[in-house]
């Protein structure tokens, strides 16, 4: 009895010791601050007079469209600030000139105050034109000054009335100036055009375009972008690396953006102490039309030029971003004092624009850079030498089995010399 | 001498059950439960979502999206990743692809299965593959061998027509592995597994909790990463050693016959 009970103790405390090895890291994830300041999302409206058609189940874009900032109103986590921008709400007139800036910030990027967002969301009536370009130029001024992700959600219903300003030109311009804005573009009731430009301006920032038919689905998608937001991303650190490892800028373990031009190469630096390793990955985005043939090649070169490891990529067709990445260990030195070794980075990608795209500002860059302690090297191929398999068996037993003989008949010869004598 | 034959053939016995059933590859151990599978998908590396093996992870998005995960897959083990896309009710034919990265973002080439499949007009899914290489404790620093570590998804569409941009998809990813067990052990390991950030996580740890911030990737398998060492070729080597000694014997014991050499006189 006593042993059955310490064995049920027993299988108790394992039980618990297994219940808090698992439930350990899960609380430890849950428990992170969500990098440091408040995401930031602002949903840019198209007001314009087409948003009156009723084709969204039955009722107008417009009333869908409130419908979903109610909903979504209602269930923007805590954390999140949000805002509202209008486009095309106040000016009926039909001077372009003047259309073309009928952008208003309806609420301003803050900490949600629910009913007086739906008060303000509710005196909107479609009115004027659909200045997309400059309602993005003005939302991207919308953002306070923060490290924190920021998100423009963009619902329109037709494609931009202000040429020549390309709507698609700016959002990579502001994706170029800021860090973290990504842009996720909504299309009501899309015809062609419109999905092309909408799907550039989303392309253009790394963000998603969705086309919206029905109320329920532009909730939905809304309230997932908005979650999206509040999700915790690490921030990416903005570097500028140089045409030449001398000039490179030294950089240390982290996450860091760049742009990159069409066959331009950038040079960054990093130092690595002998017994330790150095991991690096690189992508460049594609965030406009290119051509569907590119590439990207990452090499670790020694301050004297010689190549010591490289990765490299290369693919076809449509894609977002393409990636490489290499590691170096560095051997672990005898010396006392040994001196970190600084190993130039460099990028290059072999993207060409499609015709009619312009090359500035340059492709985004994401390079991250591990440093870790790293351990000797192999020794051999297999495990510690070790082997496997029925031939090794064989080959084992094989050899016992002669050696035994040998030994035998050696004893048994002995045996008789001992005798003989 | 009983005792010896007695004990040489349970030896034996053990040696033959052992080491097979230790050879034996078998796929791994299912995660316990899809209560807490993500329903959701990242859209770049930076904020792939995380999964573990055996977890189906599920996301809705649209067509043109690029949807990433990440899982973590650990020495010994050969992954599977399989895509399911639930297209829209009305399209164009469409061409998906899976695409696997490791921790340092390298493309990781398929083996076999269906990594990039055509949907024609009227299918209603398509259903993707991916047979990864076996992921080897340790590899040169030149070669592209998979690594214990973090591996991204990604599932996108790289074939289809403008009119299909942004119509409503669903996508299911799986991923399970097959354990290969010491037949891919090699000697040498990695000090950390390839998870992009990991040296700043370790910073962050040690310093003030409150410093820590969002990291590119937690990942870790449900009992942790594996240290490298054990793999069963200890096993069979083990067993091969004790057969040889057994053998020895045999032999040994063969030279001597049975009882007393023939050409000795009794009483000698």
């Amino acid at each position: 009895m006593i042993t059955r009970q310490r064995l049920a103790a027993g299988v108790c405390v394992l039980f618990a010791a297994l219940t808090a090895g698992i439930a350990f890291p899960v609380a430890a994830v849950a428990g992170e601050p969500t990098g440091g300041t408040a995401p930031q999302v602002d949903l840019v409206l198209d007001v314009s007079g087409s948003m009156r058609t009723a084709d969204i189940d039955g009722g107008t874009r417009m009333a869908a469209a409130k419908q979903a900032f109610n909903e979504v109103l209602d269930t923007t986590p805590e954390e999140v600030q949000l805002g509202i921008r209008t486009l095309g709400a106040n000016y009926p007139g039909d001077d372009q000139k003047t259309g073309c800036k009928d952008t208003a910030q309806l609420y301003p990027v803050s900490t949600l105050d629910r009913t007086e967002a739906k008060t303000q969301v509710a005196t909107l009536s479609p009115t004027g034109w659909t200045p997309i370009g400059p309602a993005l130029l003005k939302a991207a001024d919308d953002f306070t000054d923060s490290a924190a992700s920021k998100r423009i959600v963009l619902i329109s219903d037709g494609e931009d009335t202000c040429a020549p300003l390309d709507p698609c030109e700016v959002a990579r311009e502001i994706a170029a100036k800021g860090i973290g804005l990504t842009i996720d573009t909504l299309g009501l009731v899309p015809n062609t055009k419109m999905r092309k430009q909408l799907s550039c301006i989303a392309e253009a920032t790394g963000g998603t375009y969705t086309s919206v038919e029905h109320s329920d689905e532009l909730t939905d998608k809304v309230n997932q972008l908005v979650d999206r937001a509040a999700d915790p991303v690490v921030t990416p650190v903005a570097t500028e690396g140089a045409g030449q490892c001398t000039d490179a800028p030294a950089l240390k373990s982290g996450l860091f953006t760049d742009r990159e031009e069409f066959g331009q190469q950038r040079w960054y630096r990093v130092d690595v102490e002998p017994g330790q390793e150095l991991r690096t990955s690189v992508s460049v985005a594609a965030d406009r039309a290119v051509n569907p043939s590119y590439g990207v090649l990452l090499r670790a070169v020694t301050v004297h030029g010689r190549e010591i490891v490289r990765g490299e990529s290369s693919g076809n067709g449509r894609t977002d971003v393409i990636s490489t990445g290499l590691r170096y260990p560095k051997a672990d030195s005898d010396e006392d004092d040994p001196a970190a070794e600084t190993v130039c980075l460099q990028v290059t990608n072999s993207f060409s624009a499609a015709s009619g795209v312009k090359a500035t500002p340059g492709l985004p860059l994401e390079l991250t850079v591990d440093v870790v302690d790293a351990p000797s090297s192999s020794s051999d191929v297999a495990s510690f030498g070790l082997g496997r398999g029925w031939w090794l068996l064989g080959l084992l037993v094989l050899v016992g089995f002669l050696a035994g003989l040998v030994w035998g008949w050696v004893s048994r010869w002995r045996v008789a010399v001992w005798r003989t004598n | 001498m009983r005792i010896t034959r007695v004990l040489g053939a349970a030896l034996l016995m053990l040696g033959a059950a052992v080491a097979p059933a230790a050879a034996d590859s078998s796929p791994s151990p299912s995660a316990s439960s899809d209560s807490d599978a993500p329903t959701s998908a990242g859209t770049s590396f930076r904020t792939a979502t995380e999964f573990e093996q055996g977890q189906q992870a599920t996301a809705s998005g649209s067509t043109g999206d690029y949807l990433y995960w990440s899982f973590p897959a650990d020495a010994g083990q050969r992954p599977t990743v399989e895509a399911t896309v639930k297209l829209p009710e009305t399209h164009a034919g469409q061409t998906w692809q899976v695409d696997v990265y490791d921790g340092l973002r390298r493309r990781q080439a398929c083996q076999y299965g269906a990594q990039t499949r055509t949907a024609a007009a009227d299918a209603t899914t398509v259903e993707l593959a991916c047979v990864l290489r076996t992921v080897r404790a340790w590899s040169e620093p030149w070669a592209n061998d998979p690594l214990p570590g973090t591996y991204y998804v990604r599932l996108t569409a790289v074939g289809l027509t403008t009119a299909d941009l942004g119509q409503p998809v669903d996508a299911t990813v799986e991923v399970n592995s097959k354990d290969i067990g010491g037949a891919a052990a090699v000697d040498g390991s990695l000090a950390k597994p390839l998870v992009p950030g990991i040296s700043m996580k370790s910073e962050a740890s040690s310093e003030d909790d409150s410093s820590a911030s969002a990291v590119l990737s937690s990942i870790e398998p449900e009992d942790g990463w594996s240290g490298g060492w054990w793999s069963d070729r200890w096993v069979w080597t083990a067993v091969g050693g004790l057969l040889a000694a057994l053998a020895g014997v045999g032999g040994y014991s063969l030279t001597r016959g049975a009882g007393r050499p023939s050409r000795v006189p009794p009483g000698a």
